[in-house]
This record gives structure tokens, sequence and C-alpha cells, in this order.
């Protein structure tokens, strides 16, 4: 049988992508997600740029992402520069990344991802169908904005976190009143959310690829700041390994370039870090992976999605014990350490929603860069996405086009792809 | 009255001044009441013919980005440039100032030849603007205050004053006084001065205001102990477009 499916500029994900399918004959001849994204040059840009700048430039890359790319660039600048941070800049981070991972996980599972489950276009028709569950998303997502402005200044392109610390920080006031609505508004809304969700698990396609899967690891905690670069193949290695994991290569249908290691292809992201990482999650995470029916490891991409509501749950929670344990110390006044103690090459790595992120950049003894390079989680998927599809397609070529190119899309959109950050999206082309 | 057709696109950017506006979450239903949202690809699938108002994020830098431009142009009849990106070029404009080649062979190497890229430029460049959201991200009070005005038929209050004012007015330490560098003498307000709010110095985010002294701007941040050098690349940072 002759199938073509031509999804050009795939809606609800962030940037521009195209599904392309073409199978002559029963043979699938091509199975690609195209990314069409206009590329833009970060890693020129960061050249001859001053160690205060890298952060303010790659914060740009992706505004939804803008927080991690913050934190990645700061811890690679603070190691290339020998600056140390107080463990007040580090619990604050911390939070600030919970934040971020929540308010776009919220985003994305109730959004983006729900309108497929419950058959209708946007979340606009969900307003009027599913108006309780769209206030909670509403609201948490509002929180996690909030901590974002409290903490660095602005949601979208923070401002006060810079190498070294904080140009201002919260008062304990502040932080408690926060404290407070994660207890009263967020664990309620977030529980809310989850049994939505459950409802909605039916809708979830039932498919299976085993593949590698790679997140940052820490034995301290639930992988998302800092830690070592975990593949659920080979264990783990260090940071500064981060090249010979991602082996980056260039492929004609993509502006992005794509990513593999041990085998054609590796998966980054919730479902990543949560087959690598599920004992560490806080109690309540546990639970509702547990009402979810989420275990590890679990090798269908499309529970990413579920993944994602699992970590609200962990984001909120641990929040709460890092806002405690800053309380009970209280806040103090600090300034940020910007007294570079050596100059040369720093490499960092940082869970952002979508996945494992690098920076890397070589600064001179101006602390000027000399060198940059920031690999981003939707380019490592690229490849995955493609063998997911290849494995997909004739699996469910019985389906009709129609129900063929919605669980391609619906594929696609469980990955949550930031192609901005990529390059760096999607259109589906089945070709007859 | 029927209510007025919005659609959003976007070009080369980050998408961040889109997120910004779906962070409206207080009003974000009240909005909705006031107009039709009939095309948005980052958060729904319907697509429409013509729009009344059409937000642009984002630069124009491939030759696909100005046929793209051009259509919805014609189907639109008011557009507005969404953010810094949209208005001048933004940090994308940063490439501008080096040698297309080179800039494509440092990140694609010898597969540069596969990307096809132009200058960044804004879309006023391309097609004409009728209003514009300044800012990286935009300013969102900024933009609540156009999208209510056009959506009531009024013109909107454009600023054309210095960061300066309007840090001076929130009874800010100076940020240069404190040895930092900055760019709030030149950069057009509208922003609240935020970042200064929070300790960290004006980026000029916003691009220059439109009577510019340039050489008086390098002057001023030399004098306080930033090489010329500095001060350009700084300057160059989002208004590589308007300064080069």
């Amino acid at each position: 049988m002759d199938l073509q499916i031509n999804v050009h500029h795939l809606t609800r994900v962030e940037g521009h992508g195209n599904i392309v399918i073409d199978m002559q004959s029963g043979q699938l001849k091509k199975a690609q997600l195209e990314i069409v994204e206009p590329p833009r040059f970060f890693e020129a840009m960061l050249k001859g740029r001053n160690f205060h700048e890298a952060a303010i430039i790659t914060s740009r890359i992706c505004g939804i992402c803008s927080l991690g790319h913050q934190m990645t660039s700061l811890k690679a600048t603070e190691a290339a520069l020998g600056l140390a941070i107080s463990e007040q800049t580090l619990k604050l981070r911390k939070i600030l990344v919970h934040g971020a991972t929540f308010q776009s996980n919220v985003l994305h599972a109730l959004f983006l991802a729900a309108p497929d489950f419950l058959n209708v276009g946007s979340v606009f028709p969900l307003i009027n169908t599913h108006k309780e569950v769209v206030l909670a998303a509403l609201r948490l997502k509002r929180l996690a904005n909030e901590i974002g402005e409290l903490i660095s200044g602005r949601a979208v392109h923070p401002i006060s976190c810079v190498p070294g610390g904080f140009t201002k920080l919260p008062t304990n006031e502040e932080l408690a009143a926060l404290r407070e609505k994660l207890v009263t508004q967020a664990i309620p809304d977030a529980s809310f959310v989850v049994e939505v969700v459950a409802s909605l698990a039916g809708a979830i396609p039932d498919f299976v690829r085993e593949t590698e899967y790679i997140s940052v690891y820490s034995p301290q905690e639930y992988g998302l700041y800092d830690g070592q670069i975990c593949s659920s193949d080979s264990g783990l290695h260090p940071v500064d390994d981060y090249l010979r994991v991602t082996n980056e290569f260039i492929v004609p249908h993509s502006t992005s370039k794509h990513a593999r290691f041990n085998r054609s292809s590796y998966f980054v992201g919730a479902l990543a870090r949560f087959n690598n990482s599920s004992a560490l999650l806080s109690p309540l995470a546990k639970d509702v992976a547990a009402r979810l029916g989420l275990q590890a490891p679990n090798y269908n991409p499309y529970m990413n999605t579920v993944a994602q509501v699992v970590e609200v749950a962990h984001c909120v929670e641990d929040t709460i014990r890092l806002i405690d344990e800053l309380l009970a110390t209280g806040i103090k006044a600090e300034k940020p350490n910007q007294e570079p103690t050596r100059y040369g090459r720093g490499m960092a790595t940082t869970e952002v929603p979508r996945g494992i992120l690098f920076h890397d950049y070589t600064y001179n003894r101006q602390g000027q860069i000399e060198k940059a390079n920031c690999i981003i989680p939707t380019g490592q998927n690229l490849a995955n996405i493609d063998d997911d599809m290849k494995k997909l397609v004739p699996e469910i070529i019985g389906e009709g086009k129609a129900a063929i190119t919605k669980k391609l899309e619906m594929l696609v959109r469980a990955y949550d792809p930031c192609i901005s950050c990529s390059v760096h999206l999607l259109d589906v082309q089945f070709d007859e | 009255m029927s209510k007025p057709k919005v659609a959003f696109f976007d070009f080369t950017s980050c998408e961040g001044c889109q997120l910004n506006k779906l962070n409206f979450e207080n009003d974000f239903l009240d909005m909705l009441e006031h107009v039709d949202i009939v095309e948005f690809r980052e958060a729904m699938d319907d697509k429409a013919d013509e729009y009344d108002i059409a937000f642009i994020e984002g630069s124009i830098s491939t030759p696909t980005c100005i046929e793209r431009i051009h259509d919805i142009r014609r189907r639109a009849k008011v557009l507005v440039a969404l953010g810094q990106c949209a208005c001048s070029g933004g940090v994308n404009a940063m490439k501008n100032l080096h040698q297309p080649d080179w800039v494509r062979e440092e990140v694609y190497g010898n597969e540069k030849y596969r990307f096809p890229s132009i200058p960044a430029q804004p879309v006023s460049a391309v097609v004409k603007v009728d209003y514009e959201v300044r800012g990286c991200p935009m300013s969102a009070p900024e933009y609540l205050h156009i999208f209510k005005s056009l959506v009531m038929g009024r013109k909107p209050e454009i600023f054309d004053h210095a960061v300066c004012v309007e840090c001076k007015l929130k009874e800010n330490e100076c940020v240069l006084d404190k040895g930092m560098f900055c760019l709030g003498p030149v950069t057009r307000a509208g922003c609240e001065a935020i970042c200064p709010g929070n300790g960290q110095y004006c980026t000029g985010c916003r691009g220059p205001i439109s009577n510019l002294n340039l050489e008086g701007a390098v002057e001023m941040l030399r004098e306080h102990g930033f090489s010329e050098t500095e001060a350009r690349k700084r300057l160059h940072l989002f208004s590589a477009n308007e300064l080069v």
C-alpha cells in the first residue's frame, strides 16, 4: 500500500516543523520530522562577549526555557572562571528550576497535549467544557511564574541571576507568602489536575519502543539543577564528556543537528528523567506516579506527558522543602561573587523541561568568550522521534490516514519539542 | 458588533513574547471575551483567511519568511510587531555584523550551504507595520495597553523618552553610580526600568531613543570606565541594525 502524509508547520508545539511520511508498496521510504525553523547562530553571536553578557544572550535562545538556559550558562561561566557560589544561591536557583519546570510542564500537558485526548483543536473550547481544570492549570502556571518573578525579577528572560549569585534577593516575608500559596493552592490544584489526567489515560496511545534514556543524575536528589550525565545503557558519565555522549551530526531535513550515543538515537525529557531517577522523587510525586500508572522503566514515548505531570507534584513539594530550609536560617544579604580565579573552559549541564541541556564556553584572559557550544534537548530527541515514527507507522497502517496523522502529531507533541531552541518544529507528509 | 479577529504569528525568535502573553493568567479569560483568536499556531490547530489585528513576533531572516509576511500583511487590517526581534531584528541582528559565510560555518561547518540565511531584518523592512511593542521580552503592561487600545478602537500611546527617566521616577539607585555598565540613558522607555529595579544594568533591549546621540553615549560610558570597544559591543546587542 502507498501512503503519503505531510503535516506542514505542526501546531501546538514551539517552533516550526513538518511531519513527512512516504510509504510505497508497503515499504516505508521516509518517516521524519523536518525542522524548518530559521537558524539563529547563537554560538557565533557569543564570540568576543564579556562574561556578564553570556547568560543574558543565551536566555534569548528560547523564551520557554530561558531560565534553564540562564542556569546552564551561569554554571558554565562559573566553572570556566572559577567562581564559587553560596549555599543560598544554590537553593534559590533550585527553586527557580522547579518553578520553570512545573510552569512548562503544566503548559504542555494541559494546554498543548490535553486537547488531543479530548478531540478538540486547542485549549480554547475547553474553557467552556472543562472550565474548572483550565482555571486550576492557569493558577498553577501563574504561581510558577510568580516564583520566577519573585526570585529572578521576570519569568521570561530572568533579570537578577548573574555569574556568582543574584543582584537582588527575595525577603523572608516574600518567601513565606510564596510557601503559603504553594501549600494552600498549588498542592490542591495539582491534585485536581492529576485526577483529570487519570480520567484521560485511556486516550493515550499504546505504543512501546525501548530506547536509550539520557538525563542528569544526582545521587542526592531527582536530577534537575545539576549532576552527572546518566545513560540507561552505559551508566554515569562526567559532564566534561558531553561531546562523546551527544555526537551531533547534520541531516539534510533539519536545520537542527541530530544526536546519537550508544544506539541510533536516544530519548531526553521528563520520561528519561523519570526512568533514570524515579526513586528520588518526592513522596507526593511517587503517589501521583502510582495513581497515573507510571512505573520505571516505561518505554511508551506518549507517557512523557504523564511523567511531566508527576514532575509538577515533585517540583511543588520540593520547592516547599527548599523554602523551609532557606527560612530556617533566614535570607542573608550577599553580593554576587564575580572575581575570576582562572580563565579557561567551563562545561555545564541542567535539565530543562524538555531534557538535558549543555553549555560549553572557553574564556580568554580578558573574560571574553572565545568559543561557545550549546546542545539543546529537542535536537537530541529528533533522531529518536524519527525512529519512533519508523516503528509506529507500520504498526498502525490499517487505521487510515486521518488516525495515523493524528497519532503522529500526538507523538511529536508528546516530546514537547522546542524547536526555536533546537535551532531551532513539525509538518506530517504522507506520500501516496 | 462582532468581536475583532486576532491572529498571532511567529518568525525567527525565541517565542518568549508569545509565551509572555500566555502568562497573563489572571486576565486571559477576560481578554477572550473581547476578541476571537482565529490563528495561533503555538496554541491551536485552526487557521483563518483574514484578521482584524495580526501580531507578529520575530525577525525576517530567510527567503521563506519574506513570502509569509507579505501574505499575512495582505490579510491583516492592522499589523503589530511584537517584541524587539520584530521591531528591530533584536539579538538575531548581531549576526549581520559578521560575514554571513563565517557565521554559518561556525555553526554548521562544511554543511553550511544546506542552510540559506539572509541578514536578520525587522518586519518593517519588508511590510508596513502599524504599531510596535518593543522589548526583549516585550513589556507585558505595554502589550496590554496596545491590545486594549486597538480592541477599543483608540490610538495607543507610544513612549520615546529614556529608561533613565522611568528609573528616576522609581527612585532606583543609579546603576552607573554603582560602577556598573548601563544603557538606561539612551534606551527607549516603557519597561518601567525593570532591570535596574532588580539590581541589573539596562541592556538596551528596547532599542535607542529616536534622538540618540551615539557618540555622546559612548563618551559617557568611557567616562564611567568602559572602553569604546566594549561600549559599542554592548550597544549592538539588541540594536545592531539601528546603530551600525
